[in-house]
């Protein structure tokens, strides 16, 4: 029955963990809930949006990560690093800098994510021009954004746009250059430098392929430590002369992962809506009106899309304003025909090869708002959710557990929860008679823990 | 089982409320998800046409394993012709509404061309019922 769908980049430690509930709290998707003290998350609820990571406040969420001596495994090791690593530093630190640091920590080649969007802009272009009967179109870039569409908003699959995402096509890329460089591809290890949580799971479990072309992944607030303390050190760029040039990045490119970055290279009418409530709102809306006069819908799970994913260090602000002066900049460059900038990028040489294998496979839908999946128990579950619902307060103050008053309902009818761990509930049974001071004690104990109940004294003796 | 919203008329605003809490309904009984979006885009539709027409009305909704029926009965000015509302392009829609994204003349059309079974009765100056019935038998 419990089939898991996803693999998740997020973990929670239950030995960090002091069950305050600020997680549970903020999942868009109710998949956390309270047991023992501890915050356990539901797995194929969770879209990896990374929010509960930002709002624990003792750091018991951890982002899962491979190990980076993995790297050494491979002769031929590739940093692929999306333009949102290079705007995380002031600007005086330039990207030869950042990518002489990769070089010191042991890669041999530093590749940018979005040249992969050079070839990708004018397929999605194509795609969006061919598939009018599913208006609006919807970017796939986002992969905790594919994950939210699965669970929650089923109806809307067939608007996803069936393209990788830049990421997988420079992995491809930068595979195939290597091999036809002479080398060979079990010597190749291609790792990306990721910003998000999203991006780790979808590698390791994408969705819509088979598997990826890329490697492993490495976080990147790891990286940015190591450029950091490089530069507070004074060892930057030591060994810089030796780096071989990178290619330009085309100002589209740069801006590719920002709000608005794709929206604004697709044809018609376009909308961008970046941070997950806000991407919410508007499909639970889009759902309902069955909207054509869309064409194209960027969406983004964190708030200035991948300038605010969670794995990055400098404000999402300061990171997007840097993004938008090199695009400038850039874009300048290419308006003067500067040489290097006009010309269309390496990437565009193999542009056959990578459209062979750029079409992704029809997305399942997961919904998990059934009840069952025999209607006919579904039925009887969803009556005995509202008959539950009449009891509770309709407060979803969380001291049940569950995020919400429906979410302990639902709980209950699955068999994951009694109606008794209702704050309100246990009052009225204390009222009458039917519960004792100390049963209702044990109902909260057994929620969060039997240390938030010691009193001052004996919780201070047991520091 | 049964449930019943409430809906106010010319609020805008609020227009779709009704239709998401039947689309959860319907998501949380593992319909078919074709029948679960043609099932909401009918009933919004009928949703806002009460918003836009009438002075409020209510949405009467009966759920077995087999079907889901929803009855929207409102009071308002009634459709003295209902043949010719059902044809594409009519609307009797106010400039305002129309400038809100609303009254294209499609509301009807668009119904009948999503419900599996489409009812409707008016009452000049009293008010127009409309009945959906949507099967879940998964469509192959």
């Amino acid at each position: 029955m419990s089939t898991k769908y996803f693999h998740h980049a997020l973990k929670f430690r239950k030995e960090v963990c002091i069950g305050c509930s600020h997680c549970m709290n903020v999942c868009p998707t109710q998949a956390i809930r309270i047991r023992e003290g501890k915050a356990e998350l539901t797995d194929n609820y969770c879209v990896d949006c990374g929010k509960c990571y930002r709002a624990c406040p003792v750091g018991a969420i951890i982002v899962e990560q491979d190990d980076f001596n993995q790297i050494f495994r491979y002769k031929q090791r590739v940093a692929l690093i999306p333009s949102v690593l290079l705007a995380q530093f002031p600007e005086e630190i330039s990207l030869t800098q950042v990518s002489s640091v990769l070089m010191e920590l042991g890669f041999t080649h530093v590749y940018e994510v979005e040249h992969g969007a050079e070839v990708l802009k004018d397929l999605m272009r194509e795609y969006i021009n061919e598939n009018g009967e599913n208006k609006p179109l919807m970017s796939t870039f986002c992969p905790a954004i594919v994950r939210l569409i699965q669970v929650r908003f089923p109806t809307l699959i067939d608007h996803l746009v069936l393209l990788k995402a830049p990421l997988d096509v420079a992995a491809a890329y930068y595979n195939q250059k290597l091999i036809e460089e002479g080398y060979k591809a079990e010597d190749i290890g291609v790792f990306y430098i990721t910003p998000c949580a999203a991006k780790i799971a979808a590698v390791k479990s994408p969705v819509g392929q088979e598997d990826s072309a890329i490697t492993g992944v490495i976080n990147m607030d790891f990286i940015f430590n190591k450029v950091y303390t490089a530069v507070k050190q004074g060892f930057i760029g030591r060994n810089s002369c030796q780096l071989p040039q990178l290619d330009p990045m085309k100002s589209c490119g740069v801006l590719w992962s920002a709000t608005n970055g794709e929206a604004s290279s697709m044809p018609g009418r376009t909308l961008a809506i970046d941070e997950i409530s806000n991407v919410i709102e508007f499909l639970e809306q889009l759902e309902n009106e069955e909207n054509k006069d869309i064409d194209f819908l960027e969406l983004r799970a964190c708030d200035e899309s991948c300038a605010g994913g969670i794995l990055t260090s400098s404000n999402r602000f300061y990171t997007v304003e840097r993004m938008k002066k090199r695009a400038a900049s850039a874009l300048k460059k290419e308006q003067e025909k500067n040489y290097r900038y006009a010309a269309p990028g390496p990437i565009l040489q193999y542009k056959g090869f990578l459209e062979e294998n750029i079409q992704v496979n029809k997305i399942q839908p997961r919904s998990m708002e059934k009840l069952d999946e025999d209607i006919a128990m579904a039925m009887k579950k969803m009556k005995r959710v509202h008959e539950i619902m009449e009891i509770l307060p309709y407060v979803d103050c969380g001291l049940c557990g569950s995020p919400k008053c429906s979410s302990l309902a639902e709980d209950i009818v699955q068999g994951q929860a009694q109606i008794e761990q209702c704050i309100y509930v246990q009052k009225r049974l204390e009222q009458e008679g039917e519960l004792s001071g100390k049963d209702s004690l044990e109902l909260m104990q057994k929620i969060w823990g039997k240390e938030k109940f010691l009193q001052n004294t004996s919780k201070e003796a047991k520091k | 089982m049964q449930f019943q919203y409430q809906i106010e008329g010319g609020n805008f605003s609020r227009a779709g409320f009704a239709s998401s809490e039947i689309k959860k309904l319907m998501k949380q009984l593992n319909v078919d998800l074709s029948i679960v979006k043609r099932t909401v885009v009918a009933t919004y539709e009928a949703e806002v046409n009460i918003v836009a027409h009438a002075y409020g009305g209510t949405i009467y909704v009966e759920l077995d394993e087999e079907k889901i029926i929803i009855k929207l009965v409102d009071e308002g000015p009634g459709i003295p012709d209902i043949e010719q509302a059902m044809k594409e392009g009519y609307s009797t829609a106010s400039s305002t509404v129309r400038e809100m994204g609303f009254g294209a003349g499609m509301g009807l059309p668009n119904m009948k061309k999503n419900a599996d079974d489409l009812k409707i009765s008016s009452e000049v100056e009293k008010g127009t019922t409309v009945q959906i019935t949507m099967y879940f038998k998964t469509e192959k």
